[in-house]
């Protein structure tokens, strides 16, 4: 099958003739990082430089925050090429806009790897959008790297061998937060808000939630009250605030985009309700909610105490946490390499993804082949990265962060981490633990050793 | 109870603001015979302008006037620069060229003043009232839109019904070859016409941005929503539209609020084309025939 | 017996232009390889569907802003045909497609029948925006927001084991392509196509002629609800899923621009709106990567410059590229004409 990249395929052996030719031994022994020279030994992989590409949404309802991801990404790749590169080549990223159009994706995608012969597709994002292609990436054997989506359909080793995801799936976030609530919130009465019915993110996180918290010692009021992704949904939350108001619920516990939190928040204040709101990660961006909520939306000061105490949690060091070594060194790359990005969750996610990309790279060796980089994942857990909770990563699973951590937002909007790092898997009744590792520090230059 | 409450008290706020971009498009249409796709748009952006002049130390209140008149300039340019030449074309050029500037609009706004979801301020509190412990789930800003809308209306009735100049746009818009020769200046009362309508543009911005907040697609649906209360009551009608809207936005709060807010639009659909079906020319049609 | 030949002699001549086409794109299937295969089926699906478009609102002049609505009744129908029954023969899913379709577009098109202008325009518009949430109200049938995976249709075994799956879809699009144009084409030269124009110029004297208006326009709601059936399907399997984001407003207003830009009221034009649809975005995507501007800026230069486009086509060629073009070559023609004419007549009074 791998018929479809010709003309990578006739250089990849033409640079290997010619090496062979003087350097009998060189060429058969790629992925080892000997003295051997640097050589075209994959599709996008040339002597100088690694392209590699995505999907995203530049433009469209989903562009507000997440068309920050892709440039803060490339802003990372600028800072590794500025500083020698990756084995000496620099790191080419390509991604374009698909407007959260699967359509798109797919054209886009074969964009990606017929034309442009890119090595591996990196944190494209979505979930419909990445579905469209995910077949086809896995057939063409292009690695498929760390899907910005936390969907659990990523783990799908036998039929997609090529495809990891890379953020905590939505169920094992959900059992984590439905933990905290249980502990936190013991005998009140909790409800969901959430983005759906019939969608994988407010689906796969009150599985999570349900997984916990049906088992007592919180008192659940169903219905879940959903809310469509619509530009102007945004204006209709109140009546879901006050039925929720209406029965008493004093935990929200809501699986909602940036946009709909706030909704959400705001509309609970209009109506002089105020329980607590414990949120996904995804939904929960202190710096994307302060800035849509407190621009004056609500036509006076807001309530010093609106988004004090908001629950979200956290698989990376906290955004505001500016005496954490990850966050400025991600926080100072951004700034000298994007200046004109906000310093926020989604730049922060970008950097950090780009950065288990570059310990993937390295992992694969001086002349990897594309089955190389898939082998280097699945035997590392890259503890040593920003992430607070190893991967999950295995030959029989390629979901990401396998854990979380509690985090509360204090006064003047500065998040602080309550409690441990817990871990844990998809499965109903799968064990919540405490992780013990260590937070890792980055290296010196910023840039993954090998 | 208290959820019909919120849900009519929602409906109606919403649905006077749909009333506006439908007065828009109604405006337009007696005008021009077009639809404006890039209403919502043009709504949009200048919100947009109104933003950018509050972040720079400007009051809220000149803010509001610099974006309507922000609108005015806008609808009066593109009816003399773009719209003017096709005119004469098949309508369909005009779509076409409408969606062409809705595109371009969306992808100039976060080019010019970022991309990211930003707060809109409301000029009142949106915090709900109360007498006692009751809770009456309307706010200050609530009463606000109602009262900008109405008052809108009225002013625009006046300004049609008892000005020289809105008589002759009225003429323009109805026999231009007559008026013509009347020695009105049609062209004239066509840029007059589209500066108006992008004027309520505008003013629809300014209103519904604090609800749903602000970012380059935040109008699409409110377009789509006064399109469909303009012809549910009538296109030829103010009235109609401005009553057709308030139905729409009522229908979309009961039905997001009672049977679920993923079936908000297909209900919208429903009653629309079950009406288009009884008076395919919209509820107020046939006054308005009669009137002709 | 001349009212019969004259569309037998039409047909040939449709088939003449079209089976040398069909060969010449067989050839460009070979040469440009697989990313090029994957466009040229795109610019096939999307042809078709602009051709069905074409037939109602150019030539019948029903506008419909919600094509990609039918579209989505066509895809996923074949979808989820698929999900039930995987081994289904692949044409029994086109033709399941175009028959639901077909149907849908008969119900729509009574109703329709009623509308005009842009009571039409706002109905289907609302229908272009409401239809796609049922498929996430149904979601344990229809597959929600997640949507309903297809897998690409696989190249017989007798044309070899690299034969490209990009290569079979595109010579499976191109002969629906070609197979729609011409029974289109055939259609629109017919005395079908004379009812179908005579509703559009004059609805009034179509009627005192005794044609029936509302059947008419029935008629072409559920011709081109068959192509866009058609076109839906084969779109489903192009893309590889069919969710409810794919078949957003986004897709009928593509559709309505790829008709206006390649020229109102042809066939031709469809095909070339087709083209520009598929070729525009592959043109821009790269666009101001390399220039070092704020990221606000290059993520959206190339929506700006699709937005520009429409407007600037519609300024400077109002009758699209077909109809530029043909204008140009009919007063091409005339001068020449013109100068024979002349040349005789110098001739004379000499």
């Amino acid at each position: 099958m791998n018929v479809r990249t010709p003309q990578a395929t006739w250089w990849a052996k033409g640079a290997c003739m010619g090496v062979a030719a003087v350097l009998v031994a060189a060429c058969g022994s790629t992925g080892s990082t000997g003295s051997t020279s640097n050589q075209a030994s994959a599709p996008g992989i040339t002597a100088t430089s690694v392209t590699i590409g995505s999907t995203q949404p530049l433009t469209g309802p989903a562009a507000p925050g997440y068309s920050e991801i892709a440039p803060a990404s490339n802003a990372y790749f600028k800072y590794v090429n500025a500083h020698g590169g990756v084995f000496g080549r620099s790191i080419n990223y390509k991604f374009l806009d698909d407007g959260y159009n699967p359509t798109n994706t797919a054209s886009l995608t074969r964009q990606l790897v017929l034309q442009d012969s890119v090595y591996a597709d990196f944190d494209s994002l979505g979930t419909p959008t990445h579905l469209a292609v995910v077949d086809y990436l896995n057939q063409e054997k292009v690695p498929d790297l760390f899907v910005a989506s936390g969907c659990n359909c990523w783990n799908n080793v036998s039929a997609h061998p090529y495809t990891f995801g890379w953020q905590p799936n939505y169920t094992s976030e959900g059992k984590i937060l439905g933990n905290y609530i249980k502990q936190t919130y013991a005998g009140q009465k909790v409800g969901y808000f959430a983005q759906g019915p019939n969608d994988e993110f407010g689906d796969d996180g009150i599985a999570g939630l349900n997984d916990v918290l049906k088992g007592g010692g919180v008192t659940l009021v169903s219905p879940t009250q959903f809310y469509a992704p619509t530009a102007a949904g945004a204006a209709g939350v109140k009546a879901e605030m006050a039925a929720m108001q209406a029965a008493g619920v004093q935990v929200v516990a809501s699986f909602s985009i940036p946009l709909f939190t706030a909704a959400a928040i705001a509309s609970a204040a209009s109506i002089n309700y105020h329980p607590a709101f414990v949120v996904s990660n995804v939904g929960a961006d202190p710096p994307t909610l302060t800035a849509i909520l407190t621009g004056g939306s609500l036509g006076v000061t807001l309530p010093a105490a609106l988004l004090t105490g908001l629950t979200s949690d956290s698989y990376l060091p906290l955004v505001s946490d500016s005496s954490n070594p990850w966050i400025s060194l991600f926080k100072g790359i951004a700034t000298q390499y994007a200046p004109n990005l906000p310093w926020d969750g989604n730049v922060l996610y970008g950097e950090a993804v780009a950065y288990t990309f570059v310990q993937s790279l390295k992992a694969a060796g001086q002349n990897p082949s594309r089955a190389d980089i898939v082998h280097a994942i699945e035997s590392s857990h890259f503890t040593d990265g920003p992430g607070l909770a190893p991967f999950a990563f295995s030959a029989s699973n390629h979901l990401g962060y396998t854990g979380v951590q509690v985090a509360v937002l204090g006064a003047g909007n500065v998040q602080k981490a309550v409690g441990p790092v817990y871990t844990t898997d998809l499965t109903a009744g799968g064990a919540i633990t405490q992780f013990s590792g260590t937070p890792s520090t980055p290296p010196s230059n910023g840039i993954p050793s090998d | 109870m208290r959820t019909f409450l919120i849900l009519t008290v929602d409906g109606v706020t919403n649905g006077f603001i749909y009333a506006i971009v439908a007065l828009a498009l109604v405006m337009i249409w007696r005008a021009t015979r077009v639809i404006n796709y890039a209403q919502g748009a043009m709504g949009m952006f200048t919100t947009y302008i109104a933003l950018y002049a509050i972040s720079h130390g400007v009051t809220y209140w000149l803010a509001f006037v610099i974006a309507l008149g922000a609108g005015f300039l806008l609808g009066a340019g593109i009816e003399r620069v773009l719209v003017r030449p096709v005119e004469s074309r098949p309508p369909l050029n005009i779509v076409i060229l409408t969606l062409g500037l809705l595109i371009l609009l969306e992808a100039l706004a976060p080019m010019l003043f970022g991309g990211q979801v930003k707060s809109f301020p409301a000029p009142f509190s949106r915090i709900d009232l109360s007498i006692g412990t009751t809770q009456l789930y309307i706010s200050p800003f609530d009463i606000f839109v109602v009262g900008a809308v109405l008052l809108t209306m009225v002013v625009l009735v006046l300004f049609f019904q008892r000005t020289t100049i809105g008589l002759r746009m009225r003429a323009a818009a109805f026999g231009p070859e007559i008026s013509r020769l009347l020695g009105v200046r049609v062209g004239r009362m066509l840029t007059l016409g589209w500066g108006l309508a992008a004027l309520l543009g505008a003013l629809a911005g300014l209103l519904i941005a604090p609800a749903i907040f602000l970012y380059p697609n935040n109008m699409d649906e409110i377009l789509v929503f006064g399109f469909t209360g303009a012809i549910l009551g009538g296109l030829d009608s103010p009235v109609g539209a401005v009553v057709g809207a308030i139905l729409v936005g009522l229908v979309l709060s009961y039905v997001g609020g009672y049977a679920g807010s993923d079936l908000e639009t297909i209900g919208g659909l429903v009653i629309l084309i079950a009406v288009l079906m009884i008076r395919p020319q919209g509820l107020f049609a046939a006054q308005r025939q009669r009137q002709a | 017996m001349r009212a019969l030949r004259a569309p037998r002699a039409t047909a040939l001549r449709h088939a003449a232009v079209l089976l040398p086409l069909a060969a010449v794109l067989v050839v460009v299937t070979y040469v440009f390889g697989a990313f090029t295969d994957y466009n040229i089926a795109g610019i096939a699906i999307y042809a078709i569907a602009a051709a069905g478009l074409t037939v109602l609102t150019g030539i019948n002049g029903q506008l419909s802003l919600g094509h990609g609505a039918l579209m989505a009744v066509g895809a996923y129908t074949t979808s989820l045909l698929l999900k039930e029954q995987p081994s289904l023969p692949f044409l029994l899913t086109l033709l399941a497609a175009i028959v639901v379709t077909g149907a849908a577009g008969g119900i729509i098109g009574i109703a329709a029948a009623r509308l005009r202008g842009p009571y039409l325009a706002g109905a289907t518009l609302a229908l272009a925006v409401g239809l796609p949430q049922l498929a996430i109200h149904f979601g344990s049938v229809l597959g929600g927001n997640q949507g309903l995976n297809v897998a690409a249709p696989q190249p017989p075994a007798a044309l070899g084991g690299d034969f490209p799956p990009e290569r079979w879809l595109a010579w499976i699009a191109i002969a629906a392509a070609l197979i729609s144009l011409f029974l289109l084409a055939n259609l629109v030269r017919g005395a079908a196509g004379r009812t179908l124009r005579a509703v559009h110029d004059n609805e009034t004297a179509a009627r005192l002629a005794g044609i029936d208006v509302a059947r008419v326009q029935v008629l072409a709601f559920v011709v081109s609800a068959v192509c866009a059936g058609l076109a839906g399907s084969l779109f489903a399997y192009w893309v590889g899923i069919t969710a409810p984001t794919g078949f957003g407003l986004q897709l009928s207003l593509q559709l309505l621009s790829a008709i206006v830009i390649g020229g109102l009221g042809s066939l031709t034009g469809a095909v070339v709106g087709a083209f520009v649809l598929v070729y525009l975005p592959v043109w821009t995507s790269g666009l101001a990567s390399n220039l070092s501007l704020s990221s606000d800026v290059t993520n959206n230069l190339p929506l700006a410059v699709y937005g520009a486009v429409l407007v600037v086509t519609m300024l400077l060629f109002p009758r699209g590229i077909q109809g530029t073009a043909a204008a140009a070559l009919s007063a091409g023609r005339r001068r020449l004409l013109n100068r024979r004419v002349n040349q005789r007549t110098s001739e004379v009074t000499t």
